[in-house]
């Protein structure tokens, strides 16, 4: 088939950009009939901007910053839709050397168990604030992203506010290593490789990871600028096509090594290849010659990993809500979860006899072990998913659970 | 100009110290005295705060934009709200701006035709840098290509016992029945040159 449908999408130099760069190098977006060109970007802000003067007609975004568009809690916010996820997990906490002798002394796990750091941590910041030192630094990559979220989720159930005993700032992924290394920052939550940079430099250890916070949750999603895909539908149903192969391809083990190289390229994320593995084949190394398995550190393909929940979008919003971005209210909540769209990626999809979950929306954290369930096309597993504090997020309830996390943190 | 009414105040965020220089100098002839030139982002905010700038031009290509924007959005860090661009209504102006790289954030309230020269100001000098830059890059490859060719020629006198002019000469006609450009045949006989040499002999 001839590319005859040209696409500019945006992405950061970061791992889960694989599945664009795998639909492109790998030849899935040319088998649609895509010219599918991709553009790394220097900032989130940008790729929003570009998203909106029509550079890009898609691009790879963190998964809140679509709602947050909607709702105008940004500028130059453009009409977004969110058509498709970028896969599942694939952040981790790193702290500072310092930070983590401290937490070590505090009886931190070496095993990456939220629970174990997250108490140690609490302790180390009673510490500091016992002896007026200032509060500790934490670095996320955006206001409006998974990481910023899953961190003060993290932080907030081991009893830290992340208001009132943590300083949260922003610096671009790139520049995590370095701002840990001269402890400008004490901790930061960044996906990869941004963490593994951080342990290969010697600048820290990673203590715990999204995937162990929030199992099976939603990190980077395809965004598609609403009024170019009300315009080419068929455009964007190909490229959805040609990353859901490309998803498939990034799954599978025997091709880790080969998309290893892809990614480590200088028009990507222009970066050692070893620096791709640990996400790429769940052995994390939380500190030099300490890999830790986590099978399902990034998932780019299994659990449904490119399916547009619309429960993952309510979740984001509540987050919003819970740290002051977004006063709650109906109207609210309908933006975002209309933002998420499950039919666009169905309707895609249905050719390609790939499992199509049949529901729009699950709870988060209800199944504890890999569970069959309904599904159109092929057969189709979830879970296990679910909160580290073993909390379930029903997205009926929105208004119960955001009442609920009202209260204050102890 | 800038006597009609209180000077704004600007502020230009560029990590490229000549694009500064260009768009200060700009900005500058136009009147605008209250200019604060920052290359390099640490510490940015309590800049801002001790600034309190109407305006803040930005590069596109700077890192540190989310960072920046997070700051404008905390009322803690800066006074008076900042948005981005005066008057979403201007498309055009929008547009023109990402299309040169640029980008500027503006104090609520602040009124659009007061801000637009500025805007405007700011395109067109990104522009007039870029075209710059690229005529630059130009004219140094013609450079490059010049020397790379002169190589080759030497070889081709010193191998060959060619005059200069004959030497010229033939990686002309190569080029010609190659459809290739001079240059390129160049160096593919620099690097065949320096395959066959004999170890240690450097062309």
């Amino acid at each position: 088939m001839t590319a005859n449908i040209r696409i500019t999408a945006g992405f950061m130099p970061l791992l889960d950009s694989a599945l664009l760069v795998a639909a492109k190098e790998k030849g899935f977006a040319r088998g649609e009939g895509v010219d599918l060109q991709l553009v790394r970007e220097t900032s989130w802000a940008n790729i929003r901007d570009r998203l909106a003067v029509g550079h890009f007609q898609a691009a790879h975004v963190l998964a809140p910053m679509p709602i947050a568009c909607n709702l105008s809690l940004t500028s130059l916010a453009a009409p977004t839709i969110a058509p498709m996820a970028l896969g599942l997990g694939g952040n981790a906490v790193t702290v500072s050397k310092t930070l983590w002798a401290a937490m070590a002394g505090e009886g931190a796990a070496g095993n990456l168990d939220p629970v174990s750091t997250g108490k140690a941590l609490k302790a180390v910041v009673a510490k500091r604030r016992g002896a007026s030192l200032r509060p500790l630094r934490f670095a996320v990559v955006h206001p409006h992203s998974g990481h910023s979220y899953e961190l003060r989720y993290w932080l907030a159930a081991c009893g830290i506010d992340p208001k009132r005993d943590i300083e949260i700032v922003i610096v671009p992924p790139p520049l995590m290593a370095d701002a840990l290394a001269v402890e400008s920052i004490d901790g930061l939550c960044v996906g990869e490789p941004w963490n593994t940079a951080c342990v290969v430099l010697g600048h820290g250890r990673i203590v715990t990871v999204k995937a162990a916070i929030w199992r099976s949750s939603p990190e980077k999603v395809l965004s598609a600028d609403l009024r170019w895909a009300e315009a080419e539908p068929e455009a964007l149903a190909a490229l959805l096509r040609a990353l859901c192969k490309a998803s498939q391809w990034c799954s599978a083990r025997e091709n880790h090594a080969e998309l290893a190289a892809i990614l480590a390229a200088p028009a990507y994320i222009a970066r050692p290849q070893e620096w791709m593995l640990p996400a790429l084949t769940g052995r994390v190394q939380a500190e030099p010659g300490h890999a830790i398995e986590i099978d399902d550190f990034f998932l780019p393909f299994s659990r449904a990993a490119t399916f547009p929940w619309k429960s993952h979008a309510l979740w984001f919003y509540s987050q919003m809500v819970r740290w002051e971005q977004v006063a709650h209210s109906a109207a609210n909540a309908a933006i975002a979860r209309d933002t998420y769209r499950p039919d666009l990626y169905r309707a895609a999809l249905k050719s390609l006899g790939v499992a199509l979950p049949v529901a729009n929306a699950k709870v988060e954290g209800a199944l504890s072990t890999p569970t069959p369930v309904g599904s159109a096309g092929a057969s189709l597993t979830l879970g296990p998913d679910g909160f580290f504090d073993g909390s379930l997020f029903d997205p009926d309830e929105i208004d119960s659970y955001i009442a609920q996390q009202a209260k204050p943190i102890a | 100009m800038a006597s009609r009414a209180p000077s704004l105040s600007i502020l230009v965020i560029d990590e490229n110290r000549i694009r500064a220089s260009v768009i200060e100098a700009g900005l500058r002839e136009a009147g605008y005295e209250r200019l604060t030139i920052v290359h390099d982002v640490s510490g940015i905010a309590r800049r801002i705060a001790e600034l309190e700038p109407d305006v803040i031009v930005i590069d596109l290509g700077n890192p540190n934009r989310d960072m920046l924007e997070n700051m404008f959005q905390l009322s803690k860090a800066v006074q008076r709200p900042i948005a981005m661009f005066v008057d979403k209504s201007d498309q055009a102006s929008i547009e023109a701006a990402v299309d040169a790289g640029v980008s500027a954030y503006v104090v609520d309230g602040l009124k659009q035709e007061r801000v637009k020269p500025i805007l405007d100001m700011a395109i067109s000098r990104f522009n007039a840098f870029s075209r710059m830059s690229r005529e630059l890059a130009a004219v140094k490859s013609e450079l490059e290509s010049r020397k790379v060719i002169d190589r080759a020629k030497g070889i081709l006198m010193s191998t060959r016992g060619l005059s200069e002019a004959a030497a010229y000469a033939l990686l002309r006609k190569t080029a010609m029945d190659q459809n290739r450009k001079i240059v390129d045949i160049a160096e593919s006989l620099i690097t065949a040159a320096g395959l066959l040499a004999p170890p240690g002999d450097v062309t």
